[in-house]
């Protein structure tokens, strides 16, 4: 299954979310995911499965403002 | 006092535009401020949780901002994110009109502030200094606002400071002057003017000596403060002399 994570497409086995953000060394703490444009809160990380082609974003506090 | 929440500084600073985070601790700490400023950034090998560690070891609580939005869905997604990143339900909402000016789209600026208080956010407002703007935005549950002295990143300082006294006289929620503070006295006279509190970082950022600048925007404000506090003589056309009659030796 085919999915794009912050404009890189990546290949998925099983289409978790937490496959993903594994193989992407994704931290804990700090970090927020939106699929297909909704929050998915950290406590569904681990329930919440993508479809094919779904785009994930995966954001992060930098220096700014 | 923001929202019921009490800080021991009126400086708000950024983070944007540090050479290095060395260099912005050092600058964070002599300005002692208590609220900092971050952007959400996809995630990459580059951006880190350095600037949240940095935050987090000294006590200062991270602000996170949209900057870089256009659109009031934009800004509200954005928010949203940065709420489940951080932990927290403040916001200091930014949507920008272009690039040029990055002055904020004051359409879609009231929209996401209308969502975002709905959704219960802690909603602080960069916008322009429009003294009708400012009071829609405050009626729409902002807990401050925050207009522009002049366009972001420009260090003009207040070009209407008229307007600054016209938002500060109606607004029952704080003013925090934002963008355009290019030196101390920019940051004083924010302060005379009224407002509550500062909000800056490029002048200090991209300053010759960052640490230095954080150190005289501190006491700046504090100065601002105090001489608003104490209320400064009218103006008058003609000399007064401070001394009593004419010598008679």
């Amino acid at each position: 299954m085919k999915v794009t994570a912050n404009g890189q497409v990546h290949e998925l086995r099983e289409g978790a979310l937490t496959e993903l953000l594994d193989a992407l060394g994704t931290p804990e703490r700090g970090v927020a995911v939106a699929v297909d444009g909704r929050v998915v809160a950290r406590g569904q990380w681990s329930e919440t499965m993508l479809t094919e082609g779904a785009k994930i974003e995966i954001l992060t506090a930098v220096q700014g403002g | 006092m923001i929202a019921g929440t009490k800080f021991g500084s009126r400086l708000i600073t950024g983070t944007g535009g540090a050479g290095n985070l060395a260099v912005l601790e050092r600058a964070l700490l002599a300005s002692e401020t208590e609220l900092t400023t971050v952007a959400m950034r996809r995630m990459d090998a580059e951006n880190g949780t350095g600037v949240l560690d940095l935050l987090r070891r000294n006590d200062i609580a991270p602000l996170p901002n949209t900057a870089g939005c256009r659109s009031a869905a934009e800004a509200v997604l954005t928010a949203r994110l940065a709420r489940e990143a951080l932990e927290t339900g403040w916001v200091k909402l930014e949507v920008v009109a272009d690039e040029q000016t990055l002055l904020p789209e004051p359409v879609e600026l009231l929209e996401a502030a209308e969502q975002l208080v709905e959704d219960g956010f802690t909603v602080l407002a960069y916008t322009n200094d429009d003294p009708v703007l400012a009071l829609r935005l405050e009626q729409a549950g902002c807990a401050a606002v925050m207009p522009a002295g002049s366009p972001i990143g420009t260090g003009l300082g207040i070009n209407n400071p008229h307007n600054i006294e016209l938002i500060v006289a109606r607004a029952q929620v704080p003013v925090i002057l934002d963008a355009g503070i290019g030196t101390a006295s920019d940051a004083a006279l924010a302060m005379e003017l009224g407002c509550a509190g500062v909000l800056l970082a490029t002048a200090v950022t991209r300053a010759s000596d960052p640490e230095g600048m954080a150190t005289a925007m501190r006491h700046a404000v504090l100065a601002g403060r105090h001489a608003h506090c104490a209320g400064r003589i009218p103006k008058r056309f003609w000399a007064q002399a401070s001394s009593p009659g004419v010598p008679e030796p």
